[in-house]
Protein backbone atom coordinates (compact mmCIF):
# COMPACT_ATOMS: atom_id res chain seq x y z
CA UNK A 1 0.00 0.00 0.00
CA UNK A 2 2.82 2.36 0.76
CA UNK A 3 4.64 1.68 -2.07
CA UNK A 4 1.76 1.88 -4.31
CA UNK A 5 1.15 5.47 -2.38
CA UNK A 6 4.71 6.61 -2.92
CA UNK A 7 4.21 5.19 -6.47
CA UNK A 8 0.99 7.47 -7.31
CA UNK A 9 2.59 10.89 -5.88
CA UNK A 10 5.79 10.50 -7.95
CA UNK A 11 3.81 9.79 -10.98
CA UNK A 12 1.30 12.84 -10.91
CA UNK A 13 3.68 15.26 -9.12
CA UNK A 14 5.66 15.89 -12.38
CA UNK A 15 3.75 18.69 -12.99
CA UNK A 16 5.12 22.31 -13.11
CA UNK A 17 4.37 24.86 -10.61
CA UNK A 18 6.76 27.08 -12.32
CA UNK A 19 4.86 30.33 -13.41
CA UNK A 20 6.80 31.00 -16.45
CA UNK A 21 5.45 27.40 -17.44
CA UNK A 22 1.78 28.30 -18.02
CA UNK A 23 1.03 31.83 -17.49
CA UNK A 24 3.21 34.51 -19.01
CA UNK A 25 3.18 34.15 -22.48
CA UNK A 26 5.09 37.09 -23.29
CA UNK A 27 7.81 40.37 -21.81
CA UNK A 28 8.94 42.93 -23.43
CA UNK A 29 12.51 43.51 -22.27
CA UNK A 30 12.48 45.65 -18.97
CA UNK A 31 9.38 47.29 -19.35
CA UNK A 32 7.62 45.95 -16.74
CA UNK A 33 5.04 44.54 -18.98
CA UNK A 34 3.50 41.10 -19.42
CA UNK A 35 0.59 39.52 -21.71
CA UNK A 36 -0.92 36.90 -20.34
CA UNK A 37 -4.42 35.04 -20.59
CA UNK A 38 -6.96 36.27 -18.07
CA UNK A 39 -7.92 32.37 -17.71
CA UNK A 40 -4.00 31.54 -17.00
CA UNK A 41 -3.65 34.29 -14.65
CA UNK A 42 -6.38 33.72 -12.62
CA UNK A 43 -5.96 29.97 -12.84
CA UNK A 44 -2.39 30.31 -11.44
CA UNK A 45 -3.05 32.62 -8.86
CA UNK A 46 -5.76 30.41 -7.68
CA UNK A 47 -3.95 27.19 -7.58
CA UNK A 48 -0.51 28.68 -6.20
CA UNK A 49 -2.00 29.17 -3.00
CA UNK A 50 -4.81 27.46 -1.75
CA UNK A 51 -5.68 27.35 1.43
CA UNK A 52 -7.00 24.00 3.11
CA UNK A 53 -9.51 24.07 5.73
CA UNK A 54 -8.03 22.02 8.70
CA UNK A 55 -10.75 19.57 8.75
CA UNK A 56 -8.87 16.47 10.52
CA UNK A 57 -11.95 14.22 11.67
CA UNK A 58 -9.81 10.66 12.29
CA UNK A 59 -6.02 9.58 11.44
CA UNK A 60 -6.09 10.66 8.25
CA UNK A 61 -5.90 14.07 10.12
CA UNK A 62 -2.24 12.86 11.61
CA UNK A 63 -0.39 12.48 7.66
CA UNK A 64 -2.26 15.82 6.77
CA UNK A 65 -0.95 17.50 9.96
CA UNK A 66 2.71 15.60 8.56
CA UNK A 67 2.11 17.14 5.29
CA UNK A 68 2.38 20.62 6.52
CA UNK A 69 5.47 19.89 8.61
CA UNK A 70 9.12 20.88 7.27
CA UNK A 71 10.10 17.46 5.95
CA UNK A 72 6.87 17.53 3.51
CA UNK A 73 6.77 21.24 3.63
CA UNK A 74 3.09 21.84 2.63
CA UNK A 75 3.81 25.40 2.61
CA UNK A 76 6.11 25.35 -0.61
CA UNK A 77 2.81 25.34 -2.78
CA UNK A 78 1.36 28.56 -0.85
CA UNK A 79 -0.47 26.31 1.49
CA UNK A 80 -0.89 26.95 5.08
CA UNK A 81 -3.56 25.59 7.41
CA UNK A 82 -6.30 27.55 7.56
CA UNK A 83 -9.11 27.19 10.66
CA UNK A 84 -11.88 29.44 8.78
CA UNK A 85 -14.50 28.13 6.13
CA UNK A 86 -14.48 31.82 4.70
CA UNK A 87 -11.07 32.12 3.72
CA UNK A 88 -10.46 28.78 3.03
CA UNK A 89 -9.99 27.36 -1.03
CA UNK A 90 -9.85 24.11 -0.27
CA UNK A 91 -11.51 21.27 2.18
CA UNK A 92 -9.38 18.66 2.68
CA UNK A 93 -11.87 15.57 4.48
CA UNK A 94 -9.30 14.16 6.18
CA UNK A 95 -11.04 10.89 7.95
CA UNK A 96 -14.34 8.97 8.56
CA UNK A 97 -17.52 11.05 7.87
CA UNK A 98 -20.19 9.92 10.43
CA UNK A 99 -23.81 11.18 9.96
CA UNK A 100 -23.54 13.28 12.50
CA UNK A 101 -20.20 15.06 11.14
CA UNK A 102 -22.15 14.73 7.87
CA UNK A 103 -24.51 18.12 8.48
CA UNK A 104 -21.10 20.02 9.98
CA UNK A 105 -18.84 18.85 6.79
CA UNK A 106 -21.97 20.03 4.46
CA UNK A 107 -22.52 23.53 6.24
CA UNK A 108 -18.68 24.23 6.23
CA UNK A 109 -18.21 23.50 2.47
CA UNK A 110 -21.42 26.02 2.31
CA UNK A 111 -19.78 28.59 3.99
CA UNK A 112 -16.47 28.19 1.87
CA UNK A 113 -16.30 31.19 -0.79
CA UNK A 114 -16.43 29.82 -4.71
CA UNK A 115 -14.10 29.08 -6.40
CA UNK A 116 -13.89 26.01 -4.16
CA UNK A 117 -12.56 22.38 -4.30
CA UNK A 118 -12.70 19.19 -2.12
CA UNK A 119 -9.71 16.62 -1.61
CA UNK A 120 -11.16 13.48 -0.02
CA UNK A 121 -8.33 11.97 1.44
CA UNK A 122 -8.26 8.36 2.73
CA UNK A 123 -10.27 5.57 2.73
CA UNK A 124 -12.99 6.88 4.66
CA UNK A 125 -14.06 9.16 3.38
CA UNK A 126 -13.81 7.79 -0.41
CA UNK A 127 -16.13 5.11 0.09
CA UNK A 128 -16.58 3.75 3.84
CA UNK A 129 -13.12 2.47 4.02
CA UNK A 130 -12.97 -0.47 7.07
CA UNK A 131 -16.38 0.96 7.77
CA UNK A 132 -17.78 -0.18 4.57
CA UNK A 133 -20.14 -3.34 5.72
CA UNK A 134 -21.05 -2.94 9.20
CA UNK A 135 -20.33 0.83 9.90
CA UNK A 136 -24.20 2.02 10.33
CA UNK A 137 -23.09 5.57 11.46
CA UNK A 138 -20.59 5.88 8.54
CA UNK A 139 -21.65 7.91 5.53
CA UNK A 140 -20.32 5.77 2.59
CA UNK A 141 -18.22 8.29 0.78
CA UNK A 142 -17.91 12.29 1.49
CA UNK A 143 -19.34 12.20 -2.14
CA UNK A 144 -22.57 11.82 -1.05
CA UNK A 145 -22.34 14.96 0.94
CA UNK A 146 -20.49 17.24 -0.92
CA UNK A 147 -18.62 17.40 -4.64
CA UNK A 148 -15.18 15.90 -4.38
CA UNK A 149 -12.58 17.12 -6.41
CA UNK A 150 -9.80 14.79 -6.00
CA UNK A 151 -9.79 11.42 -4.04
CA UNK A 152 -6.64 10.02 -2.61
CA UNK A 153 -6.34 6.52 -2.11
CA UNK A 154 -4.62 4.83 1.24
CA UNK A 155 -5.52 4.04 4.65
CA UNK A 156 -3.95 6.63 5.76
CA UNK A 157 -2.31 7.94 2.44
CA UNK A 158 1.28 9.15 3.09
CA UNK A 159 2.21 12.92 2.91
CA UNK A 160 3.40 11.85 -0.59
CA UNK A 161 0.32 10.76 -1.64
CA UNK A 162 -1.70 13.76 -0.37
CA UNK A 163 0.76 16.08 -2.48
CA UNK A 164 0.18 14.13 -5.43
CA UNK A 165 -3.42 14.61 -5.02
CA UNK A 166 -2.82 18.46 -4.58
CA UNK A 167 -0.94 18.30 -7.63
CA UNK A 168 -3.74 16.11 -9.60
CA UNK A 169 -5.98 19.37 -8.16
CA UNK A 170 -3.31 22.22 -9.42
CA UNK A 171 -3.51 20.26 -13.20
CA UNK A 172 -7.20 20.79 -12.59
CA UNK A 173 -7.63 23.86 -11.33
CA UNK A 174 -5.14 24.98 -14.30
CA UNK A 175 -7.35 23.49 -17.24
CA UNK A 176 -10.26 25.71 -16.03
CA UNK A 177 -12.07 28.94 -17.87
CA UNK A 178 -13.81 32.11 -16.52
CA UNK A 179 -15.86 31.63 -19.30
CA UNK A 180 -17.60 27.91 -18.68
CA UNK A 181 -18.91 27.34 -15.38
CA UNK A 182 -16.98 24.57 -13.23
CA UNK A 183 -17.98 21.31 -13.08
CA UNK A 184 -18.99 20.64 -9.60
CA UNK A 185 -17.71 17.56 -8.86
CA UNK B 1 -12.69 -4.68 50.14
CA UNK B 2 -14.47 -5.05 53.90
CA UNK B 3 -17.14 -6.68 53.05
CA UNK B 4 -18.42 -6.80 56.56
CA UNK B 5 -18.64 -3.31 56.73
CA UNK B 6 -20.10 -2.97 53.94
CA UNK B 7 -22.83 -5.49 54.32
CA UNK B 8 -23.88 -3.20 57.45
CA UNK B 9 -23.99 -0.37 56.23
CA UNK B 10 -26.38 -1.65 53.41
CA UNK B 11 -28.26 -3.31 56.09
CA UNK B 12 -28.91 0.14 57.38
CA UNK B 13 -31.07 1.21 54.43
CA UNK B 14 -32.70 -2.20 54.21
CA UNK B 15 -31.13 -3.50 51.21
CA UNK B 16 -30.36 -7.07 50.53
CA UNK B 17 -27.16 -7.35 48.62
CA UNK B 18 -26.27 -10.06 46.41
CA UNK B 19 -22.52 -10.47 45.89
CA UNK B 20 -21.58 -12.13 42.46
CA UNK B 21 -18.97 -14.66 43.23
CA UNK B 22 -15.52 -14.78 41.89
CA UNK B 23 -15.18 -11.39 40.34
CA UNK B 24 -12.32 -8.25 40.47
CA UNK B 25 -13.40 -5.98 42.21
CA UNK B 26 -16.06 -6.65 44.07
CA UNK B 27 -19.12 -6.87 42.59
CA UNK B 28 -23.10 -6.24 44.16
CA UNK B 29 -25.97 -7.17 42.42
CA UNK B 30 -28.26 -4.47 43.65
CA UNK B 31 -32.39 -3.83 43.07
CA UNK B 32 -33.07 -1.07 40.98
CA UNK B 33 -35.21 1.07 43.21
CA UNK B 34 -32.21 0.42 46.49
CA UNK B 35 -29.32 2.17 43.81
CA UNK B 36 -29.95 6.04 44.40
CA UNK B 37 -29.59 5.06 48.30
CA UNK B 38 -27.03 2.94 48.14
CA UNK B 39 -24.94 4.94 45.85
CA UNK B 40 -25.44 7.67 47.96
CA UNK B 41 -24.42 6.13 50.98
CA UNK B 42 -21.53 4.85 49.61
CA UNK B 43 -20.58 8.45 48.14
CA UNK B 44 -21.47 9.89 51.79
CA UNK B 45 -19.86 7.14 54.24
CA UNK B 46 -16.61 7.99 55.42
CA UNK B 47 -15.49 4.71 55.68
CA UNK B 48 -15.83 3.82 52.02
CA UNK B 49 -15.84 7.51 50.04
CA UNK B 50 -15.97 6.20 46.57
CA UNK B 51 -15.95 9.85 44.94
CA UNK B 52 -15.25 8.45 41.45
CA UNK B 53 -17.40 6.76 39.19
CA UNK B 54 -14.99 5.31 36.26
CA UNK B 55 -17.53 4.22 34.09
CA UNK B 56 -21.27 3.17 33.16
CA UNK B 57 -21.36 -0.21 31.11
CA UNK B 58 -24.92 -0.99 29.28
CA UNK B 59 -25.09 -4.65 28.46
CA UNK B 60 -28.37 -6.28 26.52
CA UNK B 61 -28.22 -9.44 27.52
CA UNK B 62 -30.59 -10.42 24.27
CA UNK B 63 -34.19 -11.18 23.47
CA UNK B 64 -34.04 -14.71 24.65
CA UNK B 65 -33.02 -13.77 28.07
CA UNK B 66 -35.00 -10.88 28.63
CA UNK B 67 -32.95 -8.69 30.56
CA UNK B 68 -30.45 -5.93 30.18
CA UNK B 69 -27.53 -4.70 32.70
CA UNK B 70 -26.38 -0.98 33.98
CA UNK B 71 -22.86 -1.65 35.43
CA UNK B 72 -21.13 0.95 37.55
CA UNK B 73 -17.46 1.18 38.17
CA UNK B 74 -16.94 2.72 41.44
CA UNK B 75 -13.72 3.47 42.66
CA UNK B 76 -12.33 5.05 45.99
CA UNK B 77 -9.15 7.61 46.21
CA UNK B 78 -8.45 7.79 49.36
CA UNK B 79 -8.78 4.01 50.34
CA UNK B 80 -7.72 2.67 46.67
CA UNK B 81 -10.47 0.23 46.93
CA UNK B 82 -13.16 -0.33 43.75
CA UNK B 83 -16.33 -1.81 44.10
CA UNK B 84 -18.53 -2.53 41.07
CA UNK B 85 -22.22 -2.10 40.94
CA UNK B 86 -24.87 -4.06 38.91
CA UNK B 87 -28.68 -3.42 38.08
CA UNK B 88 -30.97 -5.50 36.09
CA UNK B 89 -33.55 -3.94 34.00
CA UNK B 90 -36.49 -6.09 32.49
CA UNK B 91 -35.69 -5.67 28.06
CA UNK B 92 -39.37 -3.76 27.96
CA UNK B 93 -38.82 0.07 29.07
CA UNK B 94 -35.78 -0.28 31.02
CA UNK B 95 -35.71 2.35 33.69
CA UNK B 96 -33.23 3.51 36.04
CA UNK B 97 -32.51 6.26 38.43
CA UNK B 98 -29.92 8.60 36.92
CA UNK B 99 -27.39 8.74 39.65
CA UNK B 100 -25.63 12.02 38.09
CA UNK B 101 -26.36 14.23 41.16
CA UNK B 102 -23.86 12.55 43.01
CA UNK B 103 -21.41 11.69 40.30
CA UNK B 104 -21.08 14.70 37.79
CA UNK B 105 -18.97 12.16 35.56
CA UNK B 106 -22.54 9.88 35.05
CA UNK B 107 -24.03 12.68 33.14
CA UNK B 108 -22.16 11.92 29.94
CA UNK B 109 -21.84 7.82 30.71
CA UNK B 110 -25.60 7.83 30.91
CA UNK B 111 -26.15 9.61 28.20
CA UNK B 112 -23.90 7.07 25.97
CA UNK B 113 -26.17 4.09 27.43
CA UNK B 114 -29.29 5.73 26.76
CA UNK B 115 -27.91 6.35 22.83
CA UNK B 116 -26.91 2.95 22.54
CA UNK B 117 -29.19 1.05 24.56
CA UNK B 118 -32.52 3.11 24.86
CA UNK B 119 -32.39 2.82 28.58
CA UNK B 120 -33.73 5.72 30.45
CA UNK B 121 -32.15 7.18 33.00
CA UNK B 122 -35.11 9.17 35.48
CA UNK B 123 -34.17 12.59 36.53
CA UNK B 124 -31.43 13.30 34.48
CA UNK B 125 -30.84 17.04 33.81
CA UNK B 126 -30.20 16.36 30.22
CA UNK B 127 -31.16 12.82 28.63
CA UNK B 128 -30.30 12.99 25.03
CA UNK B 129 -28.19 11.22 22.22
CA UNK B 130 -24.53 11.77 22.64
CA UNK B 131 -22.67 10.40 20.03
CA UNK B 132 -25.36 9.59 17.36
CA UNK B 133 -28.05 12.72 15.43
CA UNK B 134 -30.64 13.30 17.36
CA UNK B 135 -33.00 11.92 14.80
CA UNK B 136 -31.53 8.52 14.45
CA UNK B 137 -33.67 5.66 14.83
CA UNK B 138 -33.23 2.87 17.31
CA UNK B 139 -30.82 1.39 19.64
CA UNK B 140 -27.52 0.08 18.18
CA UNK B 141 -25.98 -2.08 20.49
CA UNK B 142 -29.37 -3.87 21.11
CA UNK B 143 -29.00 -7.39 20.30
CA UNK B 144 -31.99 -7.20 18.10
CA UNK B 145 -31.05 -3.53 16.56
CA UNK B 146 -32.50 -3.35 12.65
CA UNK B 147 -30.68 -0.92 11.03
CA UNK B 148 -32.29 1.73 9.12
CA UNK B 149 -32.48 1.97 5.30
CA UNK B 150 -31.62 5.55 5.24
CA UNK B 151 -30.62 8.66 6.78
CA UNK B 152 -32.26 11.51 5.69
CA UNK B 153 -32.39 10.17 1.96
CA UNK B 154 -28.90 9.08 2.13
CA UNK B 155 -28.32 5.50 2.18
CA UNK B 156 -26.87 3.86 4.87
CA UNK B 157 -25.20 0.52 2.76
CA UNK B 158 -22.64 0.69 0.45
CA UNK B 159 -24.03 0.84 -2.68
CA UNK B 160 -22.19 -2.21 -4.35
Amino acid sequence: MQEQNRQSAVSSGQASNNVEDFAYKESFGNSGLIITQLDNLLNWSRLSSLFPMTFGIACCAIEFMSTGTTPFDMDRFGMAPFASPRQADVMIVAGTVTFKMADRIKRLYEQMADPKYVISMGSCSNCGGPYWQHGYHVVKGVDKIIPVDVYVPGCPPRPEALIGGIMKLHDKIRGESIMTSRNNG
Amino acid sequence: MDREKLLSLLASSNVKPQWVENSNPTTLLIDKIDLPGVCQQLWNNPDFFFDQLSCITGLDCGPETGTMEVIYNLYSIPFNQSLMLKVVLPRENPEVESVSAIWKSANWLEREIFDMYGIKFLNHPDLRRILLPADWEGFPLKKDYQEQETYRNIKLAPES
